[in-house]
């Protein structure tokens, strides 16, 4: 073999290279999984210290309170999971707001005449409603920021209609324990909200780390030309985020629902799309796609709700609270593309 | 084209001119990797200077000192003109006179000619952008240079021969006294490249210097005075232009000798059965009419100008574009891919001639990018990945394929341009083709990898794959193909080698490929 002399000092030396090379990559990618999670614990201590400064007492750090904070970010966990999908591929789904209040009306309105059914077709609402935009982004080529632009804006009507622009109530909501009950083993209770929450978050890790889908959703924001060329069901893997991001919304208005009994189409989920996408945004995950991950989407959760419930808990106002929390948004992603800057050189 | 007698030139510059440009003991550290170590290289103005070296020679990184955008170790000196000079950005970088086009042109599509010219130095009236006066004052530029658009015209409307014309105006334009072009030929076809050249040939005459990056040798050797040689950020030495010679720069590049350069080791001919048989195929468009056969255990080169059609050819039969008319046969078997996957699954992969484009995965890591093909195959019920099979799977191809990579978790975009090419060919090879499609798998490749690329066709050859190879490069055609099918104008119009009993020579292939007649020789 000719090539049996490309031995030597050269490829020695670049291996030598190379190795320190691993080294640096495998601590940028500790320091991406990561992520969020000191400014989550520094928002946490602020807000502590804050509170005993401020009202003399430190009620954020208590188990009630946290455990608030926790089913305050379920919510918009399970939202953000599915956002996390449809981001990966570089995508966007601006209509999970709406999805959630459509599927939370088609939830309370079967749950009066047929139960448990009621739950089934609010994840089967958001399903469909979730597909119709992948099909819309996959087959017709659309982009995904005007299909679901346009219906964030025509599921919100379905909303209003499907209980003629009234509030519906289900005092008898059968799967009313979904967002007031919790789980008891022992001496510890945890709350229905956090274990789902906590159960889709691990189902889209396993989704995307361990399966063929979820190289394929990689593959299909970090190149998709690359993708369709390799072989790879780009369309398949379109309509299955955005299926996901439906499903999930429906699922998000099945919680919402059962934990307040009732549902309006005009009122709930408002701009719950924002705060999705904070949640993976701050979680690190790159808006072209292709990068990121739903451990951090999960501290992105709950960065926000955190700042929500600190925020009130230390007694600033409605309108600060807006402010603050922009700010904090566009701080944390700032700092996090400041922090990555100097390792990125490729 | 023979040097003045009064500009005679002395590696030490002696009794020539005095260099235009002189870098000194120039070095760069980057965090864990040393790209130049004490480097010097001596410009004189009318001369074009060509500077080899494989990829991650250092050749980028000396240019990207030279225009401002990276700052040298201390202790190195650019001197230009004889005067020390301290090049603090770009714009520093302009105002001494030098001047850089890169591989990636850096033109605005959306504005016009003279605008791209004049970009940053905007001719003003008051606060007003003086449009009349910039297209008065660039069209002296444009006929000098013999361009045949005008000012007005949109960038975006011309081809990328004629923007880099442009680039060209605008360099000449700002005054530059030091023109370097990197790659400058990589996108063009031959007539476009000719043109380029005669260009440059008058820009010399001007008394320019031009420096000149190149992988092509012919090119280096019939534009250059002199070539500068670098090997792992060190420099190797100087030629002068009667020391030129394929088998010295390349010992210089890549500090051995390349004996056997191509390889057809394989049994030539179409001795096995038809594997791909094509006839006929046309999108309506670009492809009027493309047929061809390749056999088992052979290695069929598709040659053609840019713009022939090759590419659209190839595409229609791996199934990434639908074709209108036309017959593919596999095997015997009359087949018409729908998509990418069912070309892949009937074992036939088409290797992309645009790899960072349209063939990596670059934020993902090597193993991940070998594996693409294969993993849902390898998975348990078409779904789960097995993650310890596909590690298995990238460390023994980065093995078999020799790619410089401490391991599988490498994100690929980190790698060289050779190394990358052969992380996407170990992509295609794990699916076990039968018929391989590899478009210019040499494009962009240093020629270290170049040669063991080739040794690989051969190897997959030998064990009776069907190989069609498009190339724009004629010796690497000439080099490794059995036959050659030769496109013109979305037409295949012949064939050379095998039983035609025409010789494979670069002038047999031209003369189809251009229609014009040079004396084809039997």
């Amino acid at each position: 073999m000719s090539d049996s002399t490309s031995g030597g000092p050269t490829i020695a030396g670049t291996v030598a290279v190379d190795a320190k090379a691993t080294r640096q990559q495998s601590m940028r990618t500790l320091v991406r999984a990561v992520g969020m999670l000191p400014i989550l614990v520094i928002l946490g201590a602020l807000i502590q210290v804050g509170g005993i400064y401020l009202t003399g007492e430190g009620r954020f750090l208590s188990w009630q309170n946290l455990s608030i904070v926790a089913q305050q970010a379920s919510i918009n966990a399970v939202l953000g999971s599915g956002m996390t999908f449809v981001i990966l591929t570089g995508g966007i789904d601006l209509s999970v707001g709406s999805i959630l209040a459509a599927s939370a009306m088609v939830g309370l309105l079967g749950s009066i005449d047929y139960g448990y059914l009621g739950l089934v077709l609010a994840l089967l609402m958001g399903l469909v409603m979730g597909l119709a935009n992948g099909a819309l982004i996959a087959f017709v080529r659309l982009p995904p920021f005007i299909v679901t632009l346009g219906s964030l804006t025509a599921i919100r009507g379905v909303a209003r209609l499907i209980g003629n622009d009234t509030t519906i109530f289900n005092a008898d909501l059968p799967f009313a324990w979904i967002g007031n009950d919790s789980l008891t083993i022992g001496p510890v209770s945890v709350p229905w909200l956090i274990i789902i929450a906590f159960l889709i978050i691990f189902a889209s890790w396993l989704i995307l780390r361990r399966t063929v889908l979820g190289v394929h959703i990689y593959a299909v924001g970090g190149n998709e030309s690359a993708a369709r060329l390799s072989g790879i069901k780009v369309w398949a893997v379109l309509l299955f985020v955005y299926g996901a991001s439906g499903v999930l919304a429906g699922l998000g208005g099945a919680m919402q629902a059962a934990r307040l009994y009732a549902a309006n189409g005009l009122q709930l989920g408002q701009s719950y799309e924002l705060d999705a996408i904070a949640a993976v945004i701050v979680g690190g995950t790159s808006f072209v796609g292709g990068i990121g991950s739903i451990w951090g989407t999960l501290i992105g959760a709950l960065i926000i709700a955190v700042l929500n419930n600190g925020l009130i808990l230390l007694g600033v106002s409605d309108v600060w609270q807006y402010i603050i929390k922009g700010g904090v948004i566009i701080g944390a992603v700032a700092l996090d593309r400041y922090r990555l800057r100097g390792s990125a050189r490729t | 084209m023979p040097l003045s007698p009064d500009n005679k030139i002395g590696p030490d510059g002696t009794t020539g001119p005095k260099p235009i440009l002189e870098m000194r003991g120039i070095s760069k550290t980057f965090p864990g990797v040393k790209a130049l170590n004490n480097v010097q290289l001596t410009i004189y103005p009318g001369e074009v200077h060509s500077l080899m070296g494989e990829n991650g020679a250092g050749k980028s990184t000396l240019m990207k000192i030279l225009s401002g955008a990276y700052f040298a170790d201390p202790g190195g000196e650019i001197r230009v003109n004889g005067q020390p000079v301290h090049i603090a950005g770009p714009l520093s970088a302009k105002a001494h006179g030098i001047a850089i086009i890169y591989q990636e042109l850096s033109l605005s599509p959306n504005l016009t000619v003279a605008e791209n010219i004049y970009l940053g130095r905007e001719a003003r009236r008051g606060l007003a952008v003086d449009r009349a006066g910039m297209f008065a004052g660039c069209g002296d530029v444009l006929a000098r240079l013999g361009a045949t658009f005008g000012p007005r015209t949109l960038v975006g409307d011309l081809s990328i021969a004629e923007r880099q014309m442009v680039e060209v105006a605008r360099a000449i334009h700002a005054h530059s006294k030091i023109l370097v072009m990197d790659e400058p030929t990589t996108a063009l076809s031959n007539r476009e490249t000719r043109r380029l050249f005669d260009l440059i040939l008058r820009l010399k005459a001007e008394g320019l210097a031009i420096v000149y990056i190149s992988h092509r040798m012919a090119e280096v050797y019939e534009l250059s005075e002199r070539v500068s040689v670098l090997r792992d950020g060190t420099f190797v030495g100087t030629l002068p232009r009667e020391e030129i010679r394929p088998e010295t720069i390349v010992r210089m590049m890549v500090g051995r000798d390349l004996s056997s350069f191509y390889k057809k080791e394989h049994a030539a001919g179409s001795t096995g059965r038809p594997v791909l048989e094509v006839a006929g195929i046309s999108d309506g468009k670009r492809v009027k009419s493309g047929s061809f056969t390749v056999h088992a255990g052979e290695v069929l080169g598709l040659a053609g100008l840019v713009g022939a059609g090759r590419t659209e050819l190839a595409r229609m039969i791996y199934g990434a574009e639908p074709h209108t008319a036309g017959t593919i046969k596999l095997n015997g078997q009359q087949v018409a891919f729908g998509n990418p996957g069912e070309a892949i699954d009937a074992g036939l992969v088409y290797l992309t001639e645009d790899r960072k484009a349209q063939g990596l995965f670059l934020d993902m890591t090597v193993g991940e990018n070998i594996n693409l093909g294969v993993i849902k195959r390898d998975a348990t019920f078409g779904a789960w990945l097995d993650r310890a099979h596909a590690r298995k799977r990238s460390v023994a191809a980065i093995k078999a394929m020799t790619i410089r990579v401490p391991g599988p978790d490498m994100p690929v975009g980190a790698l060289s341009g050779g190394n990358q090419q052969k992380v996407l060919l170990s992509r295609l090879l794990e699916t076990q083709p039968k018929v391989l499609i590899l478009d210019e798998p040499t494009r962009g490749v240093d020629v270290g990898a170049k040669s063991e690329i080739y040794r690989i066709i051969d190897e997959l050859a030998k064990r009776g794959a069907a190989i069609l190879v498009i190339s724009s490069e004629l010796p690497e055609v000439v080099g490794i193909a059995d036959r050659v099918v030769v496109m013109r104008e979305g037409e295949t119009v012949g064939e050379v080698g095998g039983t035609t009993g025409i010789k494979i020579t670069e002038e047999n292939i031209m003369a189809l490929a251009t229609g014009v007649n040079m004396g084809v020789a039997a």
